[in-house]
């Protein structure tokens, strides 16, 4: 007789039901049971949400990029791991002052392009004496670049074309320099000291937090004049721009990929010289950079999703030895085996189930720790949460299924014998 | 009563035990004997007689090596299990001596089970299993766990549980036997009524005073039928039905 899609529905329901019950009365040893579960997923969507807030933070412009911006520089920002790549990138020439301005002169589609050019581990001290740790970047910095690097003025002023023209030593200094030399005083017109050289402080930046762990705020700012003056005309720049709209982006792109390949005389068919890139590729970087941290993870999950598979495994099949005399009734008033089966199973999917979900609970506050320790919008990794779910329901199916057919293959009148 | 129909038929029933290749024990030696509907019969023996064999397998629990068993004329003697589950489920009720109740199930869920493997939709099932509870004097306990109900209350429950499908036969393993007296009696009280109802009920037992509350014993003593006869007098716990 064909049975109906309905009647099948109702069996499984039914089943449920009994398996809830029989899981609710055996309350302690289904909480171990799920325990186990609840770890191992755990570790896998903790670390995927962190990786989905990494990601986001990186989206939602806590990078140094403004919108619809992105910046040439002479290498990626996440080193390869192929030596060869390594040994092509260390001789690549520097990307100098005169490439970035003909840049500005000549990429129709870019808005606002801003040069600058970076050095790191300086000290900057004040007048009376007060020191910073030596891990203070100085930027060279041109107007341009406080918009495309969405930087804001917080207090005092923007140093004029006037003063960057003329290589002013005035100076612009992020919050961290404020909190470490200016605690109490205000420091607007103070001076500072970098590398003996002394500078008038203009403007204070506005706040913009850390990313990936680094601080964004723990910098000085100089004209890029002056930078150039004490430090080198042939320093390595970046240059960065901000596309007329974002209709534009990939074509401004394009635009100064050409720019730049025939100003370096880059040969037609030849790799760039340089490396561009954008939030886009930022975070595709960002995800190579983190591809064996993921499947090491991975492994790891997936070995403590098998050690939990057989605990249940174990405990289903002491369930099965001590309800012996349940399945003996359950028989005697009509059972088949495919109930016993049906009822089995369900009860390890449930425990997996639940021990999953309560693992990507946990897993998921875990890692959106981060996600409040930057300051950003919480991440819930939607696709990790079904393989989660999903995998504890395999798990739970592939280890109850030999208790469950233990099970359902019970004598009846052995079982209800059974003390 | 009047009603002549069989619901039971066995014809040179053999059970025999293989006991490891070498020795081989023969429970039943061919077993004949017929119950007709609505018949209250006990089956007696010692134990060893073969007694407990002959209840699995006319309780669908296990299958004859040979032999012919007919259940309402269905030949259930080469039934497969599923067919054997459901035979228990649509046409048995058992009562066993130790109750065999699911401890942490409530009276009324342990009522619903034959249900629920019948595939009746919930509804219908709880209101059916209520009226088996109150048809067994338990409507006030319906959602008691066994451990907070008595000795007689279980086995009541269990009585409403092997009711509660309708079935054709009632078989109650020595039913008595784990109650007092008192209690036993008032068991015994209520499966008269269920007779009087129109149940056909089969006990088995060791006990002479608890078969005698049966119409009929059928004594079985090294696997083979002793006797058949009618209960001549039977015990004095009738008073109290009539």
């Amino acid at each position: 007789m064909p049975r109906s899609f309905e009647s099948i529905l109702y069996e499984i329901r039914e089943s449920l039901v009994m398996a809830l019950v029989a899981l609710r009365t055996n309350k302690l040893r289904s909480i171990l049971t799920l325990l186990s579960m609840s770890v191992g997923v755990f570790s896998i969507i903790a670390v995927m949400t962190a990786m989905g807030v990494m990601v986001n933070s990186i989206e939602n412009g806590l990078s140094q990029l403004g919108a619809n911006t992105f910046q040439v520089q002479k290498n990626q920002e996440f080193e390869s791991d192929n030596p060869r790549d390594r040994a092509k990138l260390r001789n690549r020439k520097n990307i100098q002052h005169s490439e970035g301005i003909l840049v500005k002169e000549r990429a129709s589609l870019a808005k606002i392009v801003g040069l600058e050019a970076w050095e790191g581990g300086k000290i900057i001290t004040t007048t009376d004496g007060k020191k910073t740790n030596p891990g203070v970047s100085l930027v060279g910095e041109d107007v341009e670049g406080f918009a495309t690097n969405d930087w804001l003025i917080g207090d005092g002023r923007l140093f004029t074309q006037d003063e960057l023209n003329s290589g002013r030593h005035v100076a612009i200094i992020g919050t961290v320099v404020v909190q470490k030399l200016f605690a109490k005083t205000d420091p607007l017109g103070q001076t500072i000291r970098i590398d003996g050289q002394e500078y008038e402080i203009v403007g204070v930046l506005a706040e913009k937090g850390g990313m990936l762990g680094g601080n964004q705020d723990n910098f000085v700012a100089i004209p890029l004049t002056t930078f150039f003056t004490i430090y080198g005309h042939d320093r390595d720049i970046h240059i960065m721009v901000q596309s007329t709209s974002r209709e534009t982006y990939e074509d401004c792109i394009e635009q100064v990929r050409g720019i730049l390949r025939a100003v370096r005389h880059v040969a037609p068919g030849a790799d760039d010289d340089f490396h561009i890139f954008s939030n886009d590729t930022l975070i595709q970087s960002f995800n190579d950079f983190s591809k064996y941290v993921r499947l090491g993870l991975l492994f790891i999950s997936a070995v403590a999703l098998i050690a939990a598979g057989v605990g249940i495994m174990n405990i289903m099949l002491v369930s099965v030895t001590e309800r012996t005399r349940e399945i003996g009734i359950r028989k005697a008033i009509g059972a088949k085996k495919k109930n016993i089966l049906t009822q089995f199973i369900l009860e390890a999917v449930v425990v997996s189930q639940l021990g999953g979900v309560i693992g990507i609970l946990f897993g998921v506050i875990a890692g959106n720790i981060i996600a409040f320790m930057l300051s950003v919008p919480p991440v819930i990794p939607v696709d990790w949460t079904i393989i989660g779910f999903v995998t504890c329901s395999l798990i739970g199916i592939i280890f109850g299924v030999y208790p469950a057919w233990k099970a359902s293959n019970l004598d009846p009148i052995e079982a209800l014998r059974y003390e | 009563m009047n009603n002549n129909s069989v619901v039971i038929s066995l014809q040179q029933i053999k059970k025999i035990y293989d006991m490891g290749g070498v020795e081989e024990v023969q429970a039943l030696r061919g077993v004949s004997l017929e119950i007709q509907k609505n018949e209250y019969v006990a089956i007696m023996g010692p134990s060893g007689s073969g007694k407990s064999t002959l209840m699995n397998i006319i309780g669908c629990l296990d299958t004859p090596t040979s032999g012919l068993y007919e259940f309402n004329t269905v030949n259930v003697s080469e039934m497969n299990d599923n067919q054997l589950a459901r035979v228990r489920n649509k046409e048995i009720g058992f009562v066993f001596q130790t109750f065999n109740l699911l401890a942490r199930s409530d009276a009324l869920h342990n009522v619903e089970l034959p249900l629920i493997y019948a595939g009746v939709p919930s509804v219908d099932r709880k209101r059916m299993a209520r009226e088996a509870l109150e048809h067994v004097g338990l409507g006030d306990r319906i959602h008691h766990k066994p451990n907070e109900l008595s000795g007689g209350q279980r086995q009541r429950v269990a009585v409403a549980r092997a009711l509660v499908n309708r079935p054709s036969i009632l078989l109650a393993d020595e039913p008595t036997g784990n109650l007092d007296s008192k209690t036993g009696d008032e068991i015994m009280i209520l499966f008269e009524e269920l007779h009087r109802q129109g149940n056909t009920i089969i006990l088995v037992t060791h006990e002479e005073y608890i078969a005698e509350h049966a119409y009929r014993i059928i004594r079985i003593r090294d696997g083979m039928v002793e006797s058949d006869t009618p209960v001549e007098r039977r015990a004095k716990v009738l008073a109290a039905v009539s």
